[in-house]
């Protein structure tokens, strides 16, 4: 069949309204003070410009959203999915996906293009429009950070919203969709950027309740480390609290319900990919090879940071700035810092949501991802269980599952998934037109063989 | 070693291939003129409406006949010699088998309507009658689709995804009532209206109107009424694909004629799948059996026939499950369109009017014979153990939320169910 290649972002054979327009609209204008400033083309005012732009993102969609949702039954609304070159992988989507990109190699490595005022000089660009937010939340002039994560939380907020219109009648998906944005807006956002105005003294240290180690590949680096030692009690609660999450709460919980609790319902890269990346889900390999990289992956980069926490573990405790002969910081934390931390989960973890979809660090990079994994495959009472005989290998599962996990593979097979990289988001369930699959957390055993009905009954086979 | 020389590559040819190759070392054979690899037909409608390409539709990927050593030749067969056991192709080449298998699937019916082969009218059963319907729904202003099933439904929702405006020709008194009991098929009527689909209740088409070119320009009803449209969807059912056998010394009737280790009159030939016509269907079952997983089970015990001993077909309690736009539907035992002499029927409808349960039950002994399940899932093993086990009405309304199947913190209604089955039995 002839492949379609429109231009348009929208659904090229339903059209848009004109109410939709307006939503899109009004988002663009905001995106687009934001592009002005982004190229510092000389602006005043720029506390209600950057009011402006907030409202009219979070407004133009809202509107776009109801508009386009609220006006027919509810259902599951991929229609015109693979034939709008937005989400197709076509060019639009590489567009997109390149002025992404370049953001995020600005914001790691050039924060001066983006007008980050140097050794104390006053920001222009970007930077500066965020001043008047900044200086209202924690009394500073804005960061690229603060810039960041602010646009970072408003895409969660705005695009959450249009979300939850889209699955509105799946109530997992709602609630679901709550929990990720109020743990962006307050765990990661505002708590961390309030409590940042207020202890000005200290050092930085991560304020951000659920981004614990290894996904915070810094937490045991020795600056940060004396950070939170000579950061008074509120110091010393992050550094308690930051072991205490990664080595009991974390098992222990993923053993109850899978890595889900983290990866869709708190994580903040989980948050933009459910949300933000949601329209480009269906773009993960579900190839065998796209599976043996990625398990080759995740599991490289879990030993990589293993071995570099150790190491800069051993420099806190001697002191020492060499490890056999090796600068711990050249060899070890940088490389990481650099090839994982900025590269693989900004650069190609964002950047690349309309190419390669929108889980791709989820899936292949992050080694707290790989750890739950581990404990979700091995150990843990979640599952996605199967309907009896009840599949007809459509494949909706596997073309929306953003992970790449090839579903209808077990589902047509009537066995249970039990997968370490599930991150138990429930689209696979929600689109499945048979009512095929189901997460659970159940006491049983996981059924990891085949059915077979040839008996008149569902039986397991060998 | 034998040569299994399969034709058609659908659901039951490729089944039956994957347990032959599990159980035994023949050679095998798939043949298809339809695509080269075996691909979903129940997603062609999701191509259409651009929620899958045809590479997602294919549950294996390309690889996987290799290396299970399994070929597959895209190729059309024009006739079959069974007295020499050759298979003779359009192109004119031959094959020899030593086993054959048919599993052709079904075609679209087309009852002889004035007009039916015009450009612009048909049906959808293949991949290229998708690549027909792409071209044929280009600039359409109305479509029109004829038969009130389940694969109507889906044309009609796939021409929405289009924004073209549909009518819907239903000969029924309402929609899909043969199959349905009055108040689901009342909800799916509703249902179909809101989506603003057209929907002509007790309306039969009658003729199709030539604009001249040899294109479709409209259609006339029976009722005499001219619907102006581009596009006509024949959509009332389908039967099997038979024809090129039909001069042979095969025994058929509707389909291919097969006892219940699918063997056909002819030794060494067996039929499966929508192609196979069973001389003694088991239980209440139809002797045609058009759908997904009685073609998958057929396909795996036909492997064991060849390869093990002979077994017969036996795929238990019925059941089924399609999706009529947004409303998922679940069937588990048998629930007629009017409960038989000996039953009752208990049901229950939510007021959104998208969700509704029917439990059918004897008379006498209340055990539950069968149980409709729209916008809630339910779970097929636990259903089919009560019907099986004989539990009644009672014991099944009290349990029902342990079959529940939907998404976790959905509403849940067992309680409200069981308080209105016990307030009717009181
Ligand atoms: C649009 C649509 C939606 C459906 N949805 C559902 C559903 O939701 N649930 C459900 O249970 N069922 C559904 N069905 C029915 C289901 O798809 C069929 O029952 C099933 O596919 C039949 O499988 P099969 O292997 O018997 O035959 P087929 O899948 O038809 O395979 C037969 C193959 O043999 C090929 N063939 C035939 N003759 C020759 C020849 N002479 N030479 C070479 N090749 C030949 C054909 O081209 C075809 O590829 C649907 C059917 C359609 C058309
Ligand atoms: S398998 Fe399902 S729940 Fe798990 S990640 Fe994929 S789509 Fe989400
Ligand atoms: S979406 Fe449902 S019916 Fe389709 S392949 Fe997946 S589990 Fe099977």
């Amino acid at each position: 069949m002839t492949e379609e290649k429109s231009l348009s972002i929208a659904n090229p054979h339903s059209g848009i309204d004109i109410i939709q327009k307006i939503g899109v609209a009004l988002a663009a204008i905001g995106t687009i003070v934001l592009l002005i400033a982004w190229a510092d083309i000389k602006i005043s005012h720029h506390g209600a410009l950057l009011a402006l732009s907030i409202t009219s993102i979070l407004l133009g969609s809202i509107i776009y959203g109801v508009r386009t949702y609220l006006t027919v039954p509810e259902g599951i609304k991929n229609n015109n999915v693979w034939h709008s070159s937005f989400t197709n992988g076509g060019v639009l989507g590489w567009l997109a996906g390149i002025i992404l990109t370049g953001f995020y190699i600005e914001l790691y490595w050039f924060p001066s293009l983006l007008g980050l005022g140097a050794d104390g000089a006053k920001n222009t660009g970007i930077v500066a429009l965020f001043d008047p937010l900044s200086q209202f939340i924690k009394g500073q002039p804005a960061s690229q950070w603060f810039v960041y994560g602010t646009i970072y939380t408003l895409l969660i907020l705005a695009l959450g919203i249009k979300f939850m219109l889209k699955y509105r009648h799946n109530r997992y998906q709602l609630i679901r969709t709550i929990v990720v944005i109020i743990s962006q807006l307050f765990l990661a956002y505002l708590i961390p950027e309030i409590l940042e105005g207020l202890n000005t003294k200290g050092g930085y240290f991560a304020k951000d309740l659920k981004y614990m180690w290894p996904l915070n590949y810094y937490f045991f680096e020795s600056w940060h480390l004396n950070n939170m030692v000579d950061g008074g009690n509120l110091g010393k609660f992050y550094l308690v609290w930051g072991i205490f999450s990664f080595m009991i709460a974390t098992p222990v919980i993923t053993y109850f319900v899978g890595k889900r609790w983290y990866c869709s319902w708190v994580c903040g890269c989980g948050g933009l990919a459910e949300t933000a990346g949601d329209p480009f889900r269906q773009l993960s390999s579900k190839k065998v090879y796209a599976w043996n990289i990625e398990r080759w992956l995740i599991h490289s980069i879990m030993i990589f940071i293993f071995i570099v926490t150790c190491v800069v573990l051993y420099g806190y405790f001697t002191g020492s700035d060499t490890f056999l002969g090796l600068s711990i910081y050249s060899h070890f934390s940088k490389p990481y810092g650099f090839l994982i931390g900025s590269m693989f989960s900004g650069v190609i973890g964002v950047g690349f949501y309309p190419m390669l979809g929108n889980r791709v660090w989820c899936r292949f990079g992050c080694p707290l991802a790989g750890y739950m994994g581990l404990v979700q495959r091995f150990k843990s009472k979640f599952r996605i269980t199967t309907n009896g005989g009840q599949c007809i290998s459509c494949g909706n599962c596997s073309t929306y599952c953003e992970q790449g996990i090839d579903v209808r593979w077990y589902a047509q097979r009537g066995q249970d998934i039990v997968r370490a990289s599930c991150v138990g988001c429930g689209i696979c369930s929600a689109v499945c037109p048979r009512g095929v699959l189901k997460l659970e957390n159940g006491d049983t055993e996981r059924r990891d063989q085949p059915i077979s009905m040839i008996n008149g009954k569902i039986e397991l086979t060998n | 070693m034998a040569h299994i020389v399969i034709i058609g590559n659908g659901i039951s040819g490729v089944t039956a291939a994957r347990h032959i190759r599990k159980m035994s070392n023949h050679e095998i054979t798939i043949i298809s003129g339809e695509t080269k690899h075996f691909f979903s037909r129940t997603a062609l409608m999701y191509i259409y409406m651009g929620h899958m390409k045809y590479e997602h539709t294919k549950p294996y990927e390309d690889w996987f006949w290799k290396k299970n050593r399994i070929n597959l030749a895209h190729n059309h067969v024009k006739t079959v010699d069974f007295k020499t056991k050759t298979l003779k192709y359009l192109n004119g080449d031959t094959l020899q088998y030593d086993k054959l298998i048919l599993a052709v699937g079904s075609k679209p019916n087309k009852f002889g309507w004035p007009g039916q082969d015009l450009d612009g009218v048909q049906g959808l059963y293949s991949y290229q009658d998708l690549e027909l319907m792409e071209m044929n729904t280009k600039g359409v202003q109305r479509a029109v689709i004829v038969g009130g099933g389940l694969i109507g439904i889906e044309m009609a929702e796939m021409l929405l995804s289009r924004k073209i405006p549909v009518t819907f020709l239903v000969r029924e008194s309402s929609f899909w009532n043969n199959v349905l009991s009055p108040e689901e098929s009342e909800m799916i009527n509703r249902h179909i209206r809101e989506h603003h689909i057209d929907l002509r209740l007790e309306t039969e088409l009658k003729e199709i109107i030539d604009d001249g070119s040899g294109k479709v320009e409209k259609i006339i009803t029976n009722t005499g009424e001219e619907i102006v449209c581009q596009f006509v969807g024949l959509t009332a059912g389908v039967s099997p694909n038979i024809n090129f056998l039909k001069k042979s010394e095969l025994e058929t009737d509707r389909g291919i004629l097969i006892n219940e280790h699918f063997e056909t009159n002819i030794p060494d030939v067996y039929a499966i799948g929508d192609c196979a016509q069973h001389k003694n269907p088991p239980g209440e079952r139809r002797p045609l059996e058009q759908v997904w997983y009685t073609g998958k089970i057929m396909g795996e015990t036909l492997a064991h026939c060849i390869c093990k001993n002979k077994k017969a077909y036996n795929p238990g309690t019925w059941f089924n499950s399609a999706k009529f736009l947004d409303i998922e539907y679940q069937t588990y035992g048998w629930v007629y369109a009017e409960p038989k002499e000996d039953e009752e029927s208990f049901f229950w409808e939510h007021q959104d009017g998208k969700k509704l349960i029917r439990i059918n039950y004897k008379k006498e002994s209340k055990e539950v014979t069968g149980m409709n399940f729209f916008g809630v899932r339910y779970r097929h093993e636990t259903c089919v153990q009560w019907i099986e086990n004989k539990q009644t009405v009672d014991y099944v309304l009290e349990h029902l939320k342990e079959a529940n199947f939907d998404p976790e913190f959905y509403k849940k209604y067992e309680k409200e169910i069981l308080v209105k089955y016990q307030e009717l039995a009181s």
